[in-house]
């Protein structure tokens, strides 16, 4: 396959599978965080938040010691492999699937779930059936955000990916080699590709869901 | 059967609710009492949606908490219409409806889908998505969902304060008629006078998260050391049957315990239970029956109470035939007439008003 289109795919492949486990484990983390009144709470929303505000190469770094082989997480033998790389992302976009998640949840309130409750639905059957439909903006928001930020990822996945063709080569990556190589070109087309597809990404999901909001006001 | 209540609550704020409570289980329980006293977070407390622990509540034979255990709320038969309105906006009206419903085992069904429906005056928004429905729509599905729920036991927490006067209009009716229709006791939380003359049975009166009093309404709306007998507008609120009509005056004669009313108008029909306002400012009192007079509602009672108005006014507690009427006169005229417990009077009443 031609070496931009493996890029490409990688780059997709990574940002689905690191949206889908983020929804999959964001979700009840976010529950959580909307619901509890532990007192420590803020302290697991600014860990949640930490990616929003240290360089990707920070990120990168330790995420790197941790994965390499004498970190605690050395005997998965993680770095430079596409696993790793899914291990990282899922880190690095975490607040951006929470965050909206959380607000989501905040926003449909205790009101609607508790009576949900007095017509005889069970937390597990309440939660399905009202938090997660009335919650849905947010979901869209999430897993929006989420994919878009991965896709876009570039220092994290320098410092434990690597740039491995067909393993870890991602679009980023891919566009930041061809402006050394000074292929401004071939750029121009990895560059026009990725800002077309996310534009058209992003329409769709605004006409599925026109009350879809990014940000919340 | 009765329903017997027991809550503690404790919260920081200095806020405690601390209540004993027991009330015949059927009709409508109004409980009334000032912002804050609790009257929500009695009832949360009967959902289940607070947490009480130490209480004990007993809906006739069902103990819904108990020495530690309590019943969550999804498993409590009841409904509960919240003030501010509640829809489930991702489901249309039939959605919300069936929400309940298919929730319920069937033989705890207390209404039929279309009987509900019928109530509540629905059957053309069942299609409609919520948000675009009036709030007098929309609180009257929330009360067709709650019904259909199966509940032994209707919650209701100030339903008509978040409407405006049109909306409450035309809910009231509803109201009504669902007190007359269904058998299942209603706690019904209320702010408003009117609201509560009409649709109460028995009332509880809170204050700073203690029941300060309770019994049946009239009982209480006529007790003289309760506040609700001390200001401008204190009135009796007594059922009478209508017994009669006078075509040629267009009147209605309407029959209770202690005599006959005399009603302007011929609206009710003959049979019909009404209830009907006497206000104690309209009362008047005097030791023989006058017939030369304009008053047409004159009959015999008994003074049981009396009580001083500051500055210059005397209210006083009568019965006639069981029943109890206030009335509010001057202290001069309570000494001229030498009023005191256990006089007998004729009470005069200048209007009585018919509730609707």
């Amino acid at each position: 396959m031609n070496p931009e289109l493996t890029a490409l795919w990688i780059t997709f492949k990574l940002a689905g599978i690191t949206t889908l486990i983020l929804l999959l484990f964001g979700t009840p983390l976010a529950w959580w965080l909307a619901r509890t009144t532990w007192r420590f709470k803020t302290l697991v929303e600014a860990v949640v938040a930490l990616p929003l505000v240290l360089p990707p190469t920070v990120l990168g770094f330790y995420l790197l010691v941790a994965l390499g082989p004498r970190g605690p997480l050395g005997r998965f033998s993680l770095t430079f492999t596409f696993a790793g790389l899914v291990a990282g992302s899922v880190v690095y976009s975490l607040p951006f699937v929470v965050q909206p998640l959380e607000g989501a949840f905040t926003a449909v309130g205790r009101r609607p779930l508790e009576a949900a409750a007095t017509l005889g639905a069970s937390p597990l059957d309440r939660f399905f059936t009202v938090a997660l439909p009335l919650a849905r903006p947010g979901f869209l928001t999430a897993a929006v955000l989420g994919f878009a930020h991965t896709v876009g990822e570039f220092g994290v996945v320098l410092m434990i990916g690597g740039n491995i063709p067909g393993e870890t080569r991602v679009l980023s990556i891919a566009i930041y080699d061809q402006v050394e190589m000074l292929q401004y070109g071939r750029a121009h087309w990895l560059a026009g590709g990725l800002l077309l597809l996310s534009f058209l990404m992003l329409l769709a999901v605004y006409s599925l869901n026109r009350r879809f909001v990014l940000v919340r006001p | 059967m009765s329903i017997e209540a027991r809550f503690t609550i404790r919260r920081g704020r200095g806020f405690t609710l601390d209540v004993r409570l027991s009330v015949p289980d059927r009709g409508v329980t109004a409980i009334v009492g000032p912002s804050g006293c609790g009257k929500t977070t009695l009832l949360r407390a009967m959902a289940g949606l607070e947490r009480t622990p130490g209480s004990y509540f007993r809906v006739g034979d069902d103990v819904w908490q108990e020495n530690g255990f309590s019943l969550p709320s999804h498993h409590r038969a009841l409904g509960y219409v919240f003030q501010e309105i509640c829809l489930f906006d991702h489901l249309t009206v039939r959605g919300n409806l069936e929400y309940g419903r298919k929730r319920v085992p069937a033989d705890r069904r207390l209404v039929s889908f279309d009987r509900a429906v019928e109530l509540l005056g629905i059957r053309a928004l069942l299609d409609r998505r919520t948000d675009g429905l009036s709030g007098g729509e929309s609180q009257r599905v929330a009360i067709a969902r709650a019904l259909l729920a199966g509940p032994k036991l209707l919650l209701m927490d100030e339903p008509l304060a978040s409407l405006d006067m049109e909306s409450k209009d035309e809910i009231i009716p509803f109201l009504e008629r669902l007190h007359r229709r269904l058998e299942i006791p209603v706690f019904y939380v209320s702010h408003q006078p009117d609201e509560v003359a009409r649709l109460a049975d028995h009332l509880v009166l809170m204050e700073h998260g203690r029941i300060q009093a309770a019994g049946p309404m009239n009982e209480m709306l006529t007790r003289v050391d309760l506040p609700l007998a001390r200001n401008r507008h204190s009135a009796a609120v007594v059922e009478a049957r209508v017994t009669g009509r006078d075509e040629h005056f267009q009147l209605t004669r309407l029959g209770f315990p202690g005599g006959e009313f005399t009603l302007p108008g011929t609206g009710p029909a003959v049979g019909e239970i009404v209830r009907l306002q006497v206000l104690a400012r309209d009362v008047s009192l005097s030791l023989e029956p006058h017939t030369d007079t304009s008053i047409l509602n004159i009959f015999p009672a008994t003074v049981t109470e009396l009580a001083d108005q500051p500055p210059a006014q005397v209210i006083v507690r009568l019965e006639s035939g069981g029943v109890t009427f206030l009335s509010s006169i001057t202290r001069k005229s309570a000494a001229l007439l030498n009023l005191e417990p256990g006089s007998r009077v004729w009470a005069q009443i200048k209007s009585v008003a018919l509730i609707q």
